[in-house]
């Protein structure tokens, strides 16, 4: 599905991410926890092709394509989806309008017909209620006025309705309460598939309480140092990432 | 007088040109008011970036041109609002082209070009709405306007359809001259469709000034609509004098415009009148678009609304500047002024300037103004959920000034322009 090669990106003349390699299959859930600073968001970041950040060397290969050389929405309509930590709010765009304009954009780039309006509709309300979205919320401008939870139940949303083959979870946990975090979780759990995998990029192990990963990583100055059994998560949350740091200086 | 320095030199031949060009103005039938503006043309100097009012538009480009005037034959089909259910008055370079045209005739309403309604005597206080003496341009209008069309609106009386009015401008060198001149008696509601539309290669000047008095109880509804291709420096004037009770909308929708400048001019005069003034433009290239508005709250218990928003791209250049009075005996006024912008690119400029000047003491007035880039993250997030770029800019845009355009309550016009909206952002 996904496999990373001595990935090196900078942001401003900065290196942040120093040779990374990482390998997803199909149908599994790779969490990636790490210290502030390590380099998680940056390889969300990249990965969705922001442009803020240079990828000065290594391969990323996307189910056989390589992606660095996909603009952004090619990397979203191969199947690419990234939650973002912070969505955006944007005032005037309805979610709604927009979400069908991009699923439509995307169905035309793999040469298949629009959705109908119907159709649309019922995949918008059998995915709204998966997340427990208020239909009021998906008829609203996007991200415009939600709450810290309702932004993020907004992404899994989305990702439910472009049904992507990876989606990169970027921080999705942070901020939310146990009630919020339990209803995301739902919603990936119940789209977790053979064919699709997940990347979560989490700085709590308590996400993986309710996404349990087939593997975890550990991110640290631009680099996978570790990576281990959803276990691992656990040992981070005990212990911290001193030992690691201590483990890499070493 | 005796011709002094080379910015005189210029003027004159400025003048002199139109004067050979315009040889039969609508005033002609007014001898004084046109003798007035003459005088003025000549003795008062024209507007230049150091009148306060022109700081940011520069008018040496239309005053250092001999212009001429000519007719070309013109199908109006060609640049008509689609399938508009209205009356339609066609304009080309200034002058009415009949047999494009169609107006309503009933009882209690006239609708007819200008020239004929003032060489009948039909038209009471011509020239009386607007031309504050020191308004060079104004003056302008009035020396050389060869016609525009004539509206009275009878005591309590409408017009089912709008009256839609087309100019075009085509051809090299040409200036044209309108005058409108709008009067809704008491109780009575009328909608206008200003359009102004011009050949890809067309090169000209066009100046139009409205006069507006909308009477007790009356409502007038003007959507000024500005489309034009080519080359085109358009000076376009509205003066409206509200009196009580009444209500005034316009919105002004700039498309597209070489130099555009409009002034907009209301004086509430009645009490419990409602003004709402709204606009949007979206400049690129080198345009240069240029809106200044002054609403006038003379009495109290009146509100007024402004909202204008502008999209700056390219070597363009955007101006705002609303002006509000709110006179002393003005007291329970509500005025509320908006201006907001964004600036795709850093050659991009836009000027805007709330000037608020209140005298009264019991009022609510407020403005802002902002001006901002593109929020390039929501580019990204739209991009990353599968919209090209192409798409999320234009759904950004639309986003930005929709509110503008979709109150636009006519459907065909609304489509117009929300057509033009997509053409602009796609640049």
């Amino acid at each position: 599905m996904l496999k990373i090669k001595n990935l090196h990106a900078s942001v401003e003349g900065n290196e942040i991410l120093r040779g990374l390699n990482l390998e997803v299959k199909p149908g599994e859930v790779h969490a990636i926890m790490g210290p502030n600073g390590s380099g998680k968001s940056t390889l969300a970041s990249v990965l969705a092709g922001n442009e803020d950040y240079e990828v000065t060397e290594g391969a990323v290969d996307f189910e056989g394509k390589d992606l660095l050389d996909l603009g952004t929405e090619d990397r979203a309509r191969e199947g690419l989806f990234l939650a973002f930590q912070y969505p955006v709010e944007i005032p005037g765009v309805s979610n709604i309008n927009f979400l069908r304009a991009a699923l439509n954009e995307i169905r035309k780039y793999h040469g298949e017909e629009p959705y109908s309006a119907s159709e649309f509709l019922k995949r918008v309300k059998e995915k709204s209620a998966l997340v427990e979205l208020d239909g009021k919320l998906a008829n609203r401008s996007v991200n415009e006025g939600f709450s810290g939870g309702e932004k993020k139940r907004n992404e899994i949303f989305q990702m439910a309705m472009l049904e992507p083959k990876l989606a990169i979870l970027d921080e999705t946990d942070s901020g939310l309460d146990i009630d919020a975090l339990k209803v995301v979780a739902q919603g990936v759990n119940a789209m977790r598939s053979p064919n699709r995998s997940f990347v979560v990029i989490t700085h709590y192990q308590r996400l993986l309480d309710y996404i349990v990963p087939d593997v975890v990583h550990v991110l640290y100055k631009g680099r996978i140092v570790k990576s281990g059994p959803k276990e691992l998560a656990l040992e981070l949350e005990a212990k911290g990432y001193d030992w690691i740091k201590e483990e890499v200086t070493a | 007088m005796e011709v002094v320095n080379a910015t005189d030199q210029k003027k004159e031949a400025f003048l002199g040109a139109l004067d050979a060009a315009f040889q039969q103005p609508l005033a002609s039938a007014k001898g004084a008011l046109l003798n007035a503006s003459r005088e003025t043309l000549r003795t008062q100097p024209a507007p230049t970036t150091r009148t306060e009012a022109w700081k940011y538009t520069r008018t040496t480009r239309i005053i250092n041109q001999a212009w001429s005037h000519a007719v070309p034959t013109v199908d109006a089909d060609a640049f008509a609002v689609n399938d508009l259910d209205a009356w339609r008055l066609v304009f080309v370079n200034g002058v009415f082209q009949a047999e494009q045209s169609t107006w309503p005739e009933a009882e209690g309403l006239t609708v007819k070009p200008l020239r004929v309604a003032l060489e009948a005597g039909e038209v009471e206080g011509f020239g009386e709405k607007s031309n504050t003496p020191d308004e060079w341009f104004e003056n302008l209008n009035m020396a050389y306007a060869s016609d525009g069309v004539f509206i009275h609106l009878g005591k309590n009386k409408q017009i089912e359809k709008p009256i839609y009015i087309l100019h075009i401008t085509a051809g090299e060198q040409s200036a044209a001259f309108n005058r409108h001149f709008f009067h809704v008696a008491q109780g009575a509601q009328l909608n206008v469709i200003q359009h102004s539309v011009a050949d890809a290669d067309a090169e000209g000047f066009y100046s139009v000034v409205t006069e507006g008095a909308v009477d007790a109880n009356a409502s007038l509804h003007i959507d000024k609509v500005q489309n034009e291709a080519g080359k085109v420096f358009q000076h376009a004037v509205e003066w409206v004098h509200q009196d009580r009770d009444s209500k005034f909308d316009i919105r002004t929708v700039t498309l597209r415009g070489h130099w555009v400048r409009n002034n907009l001019n209301i004086a509430v005069n009645g009490e419990n009148c409602s003004t709402r003034l709204y606009g949007t433009y979206m400049p690129i290239e080198k345009e240069h678009l240029d809106n200044h508005t002054m609403v006038d709250h003379r009495v109290p218990h009146c509100e007024s609304d402004e909202v204008y928003k502008g999209i700056v791209n390219d070597k363009a250049t955007g101006v705002f500047n609303g002006k509000v009075f709110v006179r002393q005996d003005a007291q329970k006024t509500n005025a509320f002024q908006q201006n907001a912008n964004i600036i795709l690119t850093d050659d991009a400029q836009m000027y805007s300037k709330p000037e608020l000047e209140i005298y009264a003491d019991d009022v609510k007035c407020s403005h802002g103004s902002t001006t901002g880039q593109f929020d390039e993250e929501a580019v990204f997030y739209l991009r990353a959920r599968g919209l090209s770029e192409q798409s999320a800019r234009e759904l950004l845009v639309y986003a930005f000034v929709s509110e503008i355009i979709e109150a636009i309550g006519n459907d065909a016009l609304r489509n117009y322009c929300l057509e033009g909206l997509t053409k602009r952002s796609r640049g």
